[in-house]
Parts: C-alpha cells; sequence; structure tokens
C-alpha cells in the first residue's frame, strides 16, 4: 500500500462526503478566522495611535491648561478637565516668555474654536484652529496644495485659511479651493492650502476636518485670550526633561501648579498605551475563547465525522487494510481539510479587515496568522485522528458492529 | 488441510457473566469443500466463522492456514490475509455508502498495491461475471438487496481468496434473490472455490456438501464424521 493510494483514498473520501466535508471545514474557517480578525482590531487600534503621536512631531513638549494626568498616573478626571477649559488661564505672554528659555527651539500657541464655516451654499460647523506659522514644522502639518500661512499673514491678521484635507474635500468636492474664498464665523477669508492628510477620528483628534487660521486674526475675530494648547519644540531629545523644569517654572511665576500641565508629547502615548493595554488584553481574551470555541467545534465535528465511519473503518480492515494505512488515511484527511479551511479562514480574515479597515483600524499580523492557523490545524488534525486511532486497532468485526 | 481450528474458545465479558460463545471447537475444511454451518440463533455459528476468517481472535485455541499456526500473527500479518486468503460475504452486504459498485468491489485491490487501471479492468470484469454489467456506476442507495449481495460477492471474489465465507448471505434477501446467491455459490464451489456459509435454513444448507451443526458453542453434529464412521 503506497502513500500515492493512500492520499487517493482520502481525497476520494472527502469528496464523497461533500456536506460532512464542508461542515467540518466550515468550524476550522469560522476559528481561524474570527481569531485572526480580533487580534487585528486589536493591533490596528495600536498601531493607528502610535502613528497618530508619531504624527504630531518629534521632540515636542505639550502645555495645556489644568492637570491631565491624575497623581496616580493616569488620566485626571472628566470633570477637572472640564473646569481646566472654561479656567484655562494660559495666555499668549506665556508662549513669548517660555520661548526665551535657552534650549528651546519654537514655542507656538494654539486656539481652538467651533465656527461655521461655508463655500458658497455648503456650510459646515467644524473646529477652527488659531496658530503660528511654524505650526507646519512643529507639528508635521504640510500644505500639500498651495501654502502655509506666513508671519507676515499672521503680523498683519489676515484673512487666510489652511483647510484640513476632510474639510476641503467637504466643502469644495472636485473644485480646487486654493485662492477661493470662504466664510468663517461671517467674515471672508482666503484659502491659502490644503493640509496634507492625517488620518484621525477614533475620539482622537480629527485633524484632517480642520481650518487653520493665524493666531492674531483668530484673536482679532474670535476675541478670546486664553490659549487651549502651547506646543514646544525641544533643540534635541537630550534636553527636554531640563525643559520641562524650566517651563514649569516660568508658568509657577505666574500661576498655580493644578493650573497648567507640561509634558512631553510622546508621553502620553505611554499613558494611552496603558489603557489601551488593558482594551487589548480583553480583545484577546475574547479571540482566546474564539479560539476555544472554534476548536470544540472542530473537535466536535471531527469526533462525529470519525465515530459514525467506525464501520467504514471496520469493512476497510476486513478487505485488507492494516490499522496504518488506516490511521495515515484519517491523517490526510484531516490535515487537508484542516489546512484548506484554515486557508480560507486566514483569507476570509484578511478580506473583512480590509473592509473593517475603512471605518476602523485593522492590522492582520503574522503572529495571529501562525497562532490560528497552528492551534485549529492541530485540533483538527488531532481529534480527525485520534478516534480513527482507536477505531483502527479494533478487530474488524467489533469496529462493523459498532453503530 | 487448508484450514485447521483446535480448540477454539471465544469468550465474551459483559458486565460479571462470561458468555462461551465458542467452547473448544475443533474443524478441519480441505481445500474445494462446500460447508455448511447451522444451529440456532446464538448457537456461536458467526462467531465460529469470523475466527476462522481472520476477522476476530480467538480467547484460546490455535488456527492453521496450510498448516502454518497464525493465531499469533501481527495486526499487519492480519491484514495481509484477510486481503490475500479470504473473501467474506456479509448478511448486511456492508458496501461503502455513495461509492460506485466498481469502486467497492475494487476495495480489496487498493489494499493488495495493484494499480488502478487494473482495478477497474479486475472489478468491471468481476461485475459482468455476477451479471451487473450495467449496473458498473451504481451506489448501493441505487442498487436491489440483491444486487448489492452481488456487487459483494464480487468484490469478496475479486483478489482470487482461497476461502470465500458467507455469513448467513441470503438472510437479507427474498427467496428468489436468495436462490439466486445460491446458484453463484454452487458455480463457485463447481470451478473448486472453498466455501464456507452459516445459515439456519436447511434449504439452503442443502446446497452445501458438508454440514455442520452448532449447539451452545460446540458443534454437535458434522456430516463428515458421519460419513468416515459409515
Ligand atoms: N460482541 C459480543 N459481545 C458479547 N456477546 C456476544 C458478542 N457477539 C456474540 N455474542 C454472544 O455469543 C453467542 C454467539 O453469538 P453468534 O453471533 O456467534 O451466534 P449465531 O449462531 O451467529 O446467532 P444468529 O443465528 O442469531 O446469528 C451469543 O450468545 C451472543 O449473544
Ligand atoms: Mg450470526
Amino acid at each position: 500500500m503506497n502513500i500515492e493510494n493512500t492520499i487517493r483514498i482520502a481525497i476520494q473520501a472527502i469528496f464523497t462526503n461533500k456536506s460532512r466535508s464542508l461542515l467540518t471545514m466550515l468550524g476550522v474557517i469560522i476559528g481561524v478566522g474570527a481569531v485572526i480578525l480580533l487580534m487585528a482590531i486589536g493591533n490596528g487600534l495600536q498601531v493607528y495611535i502610535t502613528g497618530q503621536f508619531d504624527s504630531l512631531g518629534a521632540n515636542t513638549i505639550s502645555i495645556v491648561p489644568g492637570e491631565v494626568f491624575s497623581s496616580s498616573g493616569g488620566f485626571g478626571s472628566r470633570e477637572s478637565q472640564f473646569s481646566a477649559i472654561s479656567n484655562n488661564k494660559l495666555r499668549y505672554t506665556d508662549v513669548k516668555e517660555i520661548s526665551k528659555i535657552s534650549g528651546i527651539r519654537a514655542a507656538i500657541p494654539m486656539v481652538l474654536g467651533n465656527s461655521d464655516i461655508s463655500y458658497q451654499s455648503t456650510t459646515k460647523k467644524r473646529s477652527i484652529i488659531g496658530t503660528m506659522p511654524e505650526y507646519e514644522k512643529v507639528r508635521n502639518t504640510k500644505a500639500e496644495k498651495g501654502s502655509f500661512f506666513s508671519s507676515s499673514d499672521n503680523d498683519g491678521g489676515k484673512r487666510v485659511t489652511v483647510l484640513g484635507s476632510l474639510l476641503a474635500k467637504d466643502l469644495f468636492s472636485n473644485i480646487d479651493p486654493i485662492g477661493k474664498t470662504v466664510r468663517i464665523n461671517g467674515q471672508a477669508f482666503k484659502v491659502l492650502g490644503v493640509a496634507e492628510k492625517k488620518g484621525g477620528g477614533f475620539g482622537g483628534p480629527q485633524f484632517d476636518d480642520y481650518a487653520y487660521i493665524p493666531f492674531k486674526t483668530y484673536i482679532d475675530i474670535f476675541n478670546d485670550q486664553k490659549v487651549s494648547q502651547i506646543v514646544v519644540q525641544a533643540e534635541d531629545k537630550e534636553g527636554i526633561q531640563e525643559n520641562i523644569v524650566q517651563i514649569k517654572k516660568q508658568l509657577g511665576k505666574r500661576l498655580k501648579s493644578d493650573e497648567f500641565s507640561v509634558f512631553e508629547t510622546t508621553e502620553i502615548l505611554k499613558v494611552i498605551n496603558q489603557v489601551l493595554g488593558v482594551l487589548t488584553l480583553g480583545l484577546g481574551g475574547i479571540a482566546a475563547i474564539s479560539l476555544v470555541v472554534g476548536g470544540i467545534g472542530i473537535m466536535n465535528i471531527m469526533l462525529v465525522s470519525v465515530t459514525e465511519r467506525t464501520r467504514e473503518i471496520g469493512l476497510r480492515k476486513a478487505l485488507g487494510a492494516t490499522p496504518g494505512i488506516i490511521l495515515l488515511q484519517f491523517l490526510i484527511e484531516s490535515s487537508l481539510l484542516s489546512v484548506f479551511g484554515g486557508a480560507i479562514g486566514v483569507a476570509l480574515a484578511f478580506l473583512l479587515a480590509l473592509v473593517i479597515n475603512q471605518f476602523f483600524p485593522a492590522v492582520v499580523t503574522m503572529f495571529s496568522i501562525v497562532l490560528a492557523f497552528g492551534v485549529s490545524a492541530t485540533i483538527g488534525i488531532v481529534f480527525g485522528v485520534a478516534p480513527a486511532r482507536r477505531a483502527s486497532q479494533l478487530s474488524p468485526i467489533e469496529a462493523l458492529r459498532s453503530e | 488441510m487448508l484450514l485447521v481450528l483446535e480448540n477454539i474458545s471465544k469468550h465474551y465479558t459483559v458486565g460479571d457473566t462470561i458468555i462461551r460463545a465458542l467452547d473448544q471447537v475443533s474443524i478441519s475444511v480441505d481445500e474445494g469443500e462446500y460447508v455448511a454451518v447451522m444451529g440456532h440463533s446464538g448457537s456461536g455459528k458467526s462467531t465460529l466463522l469470523q475466527i476462522a476468517s481472520f476477522l476476530d481472535k480467538p480467547t484460546t485455541g490455535s488456527i492453521l492456514l496450510r498448516g502454518k499456526k497464525v493465531e499469533n500473527y501481527s495486526e499487519n500479518e492480519m491484514a495481509g490475509l484477510r486481503n490475500r486468503e479470504i473473501g467474506f460475504v456479509f448478511q448486511q452486504f456492508n458496501l461503502l455508502p455513495k461509492t460506485s459498485a466498481i469502486e467497492n468491489v475494487a476495495l480489496p485491490l487498493v489494499y493488495a498495491n495493484v494499480p488502478a487501471q487494473e482495478r477497474t479492468a479486475r472489478a468491471e470484469d468481476m461485475l459482468r461475471e455476477v451479471g451487473l454489467g450495467d449496473r458498473l456506476k451504481n451506489t448501493r442507495a441505487q442498487l436491489s438487496g440483491g444486487q448489492q449481495q452481488r456487487v459483494a460477492i464480487a468484490r469478496a471474489l475479486i483478489n482470487n481468496p482461497s476461502i470465500v465465507f458467507a455469513d448467513e448471505p441470503t438472510g437479507n434477501l427474498d427467496s428468489k434473490s436468495g436462490e439466486e446467491i445460491m446458484d453463484m455459490l454452487d458455480v463457485l464451489h463447481k470451478k473448486g472455490k472453498t466455501i464456507i456459509l452459516v445459515t439456519h435454513e436447511a434449504d439452503i444448507a442443502h446446497h452445501a456438501k458438508r454440514r455442520i451443526v452448532m449447539r451452545d458453542g460446540h458443534i454437535i453434529s458434522d456430516s463428515k464424521d458421519r460419513k468416515k464412521k459409515v
């Protein structure tokens, strides 16, 4: 009895019982697909958030009103953050003082407000950011079309704006926005540029929906002296901790210590990653459960399909099949079903991840494929072969008698 | 002697009770013999046939095939014996479901390592010989009981075995189909094949030249012994 013959018998057995084979494969497909997909979502979130902070620019320090981090290391409460915004004591003078500190390349203010922004008959309610021309470099937000506003635009309080890429699309659809006039808070603004796409959303800031205008212009039209955030660019990474100390000292002259927070921008990533770690753990738990459930499904269908074939095994033995040949037949059958089902599961997970990616970040990892594929293939093969092995050791008569 | 069973016992344990399905049974069968084993239900006929055909192992006793002891053969050697030396016809036909008549008949040849083309050719010939030349592709669901049993006989004969065993081969058939099956066995016997069959019907047993009667795991009469005595 040669291998080729046994492979042929196994394939024949798979095709002879199409529905049984499909059902078996379905267990593997769902098990593998669910695990890979769940892990892809957890992983996608992490990749997404990390990417968000990369896009905020390197070596930057953020200064915001109120206490961002609680004393326990996590984020402060919602109430304290809300009161921080309404009691915001950060002013433009602070920006000027901070920019004088040595080792600091630039300190730029950001003011944030909401306003209607319209082009012809299209009106959207969006966030408006008033900031300095340096924002382009510090926050790594290049104008993809046209240009960012200049110092003279700011000094002159010019009515000019740079639109986020989504906002530009919403207002202008396919028309080139450069040089067109939009109305912000009822006033006419000339569109200088469109910022390159940054991606975002999911609770984080959606930069692509913002309209950027010069800081001075913002103060003029909104008559708001509060600075929402100060972004500081350090000269080098090594100096950052010392810079933070100096900034705290400088702000401390005028403000109470709970009225402002100073932190390395990437530091917030660590805290977010902590929160995300819990989420990923939860998703991992669900993935593990579906792996177990999928495994039990595979196990069950394999056990049933092999047990109902005890008579077939008895007959084959009566006609001269050795236990080894029976075992090999079932090993090949289970392997083919498990591997083929696993491959379909992987392909399906990839496709679904592509679809999900339109709404939510999902990144399929090699690790999840290996894990899901490995576990279900192992379960499929073990539970396809173990009962067959038991049956192959019965005498032909005992096997034939089983019902 | 082709096949000799010496002091064969087979005990089944069910719960606390031991069932002596066979108790110290001895029997010899010569080349070309046509034997019918008879007896009441539960007398041990099937058990005897299964042990004689290497489908099951005796609890004690020895089996000689052409003078060679085989009761201590390994699983693989037993499989070889079943494949080459015996053909077995079951009362319940036992064809593989969803599998064509040809493939069913060719199955023993698969395990004998006969190349695929030759297997198909031989299975076709054999099916024609049992009168099913027009049913080659039918599965068991598309065959009558009598036709299924003829496929089973073709399967039992395909590897040209030394002995054909049949356990109540007509038990699940009407009398006409049963007669057809018995006619086929008669023809085989005339060609010199050794046949051992189990039946509890006297009419069927009359086809055989030698009749053995069992009761409670013992042989109580053997027509061959009687002839010797005469
Ligand atoms: N697997 C088994 N486990 C327990 N007892 C068994 C088993 N197989 C057979 N027996 C018992 O062994 C005895 C002989 O059984 P066997 O099947 O050989 O009888 P039989 O002569 O073929 O009967 P029938 O004419 O009804 O087929 C019976 O008492 C039966 O109950
Ligand atoms: Mg019986």
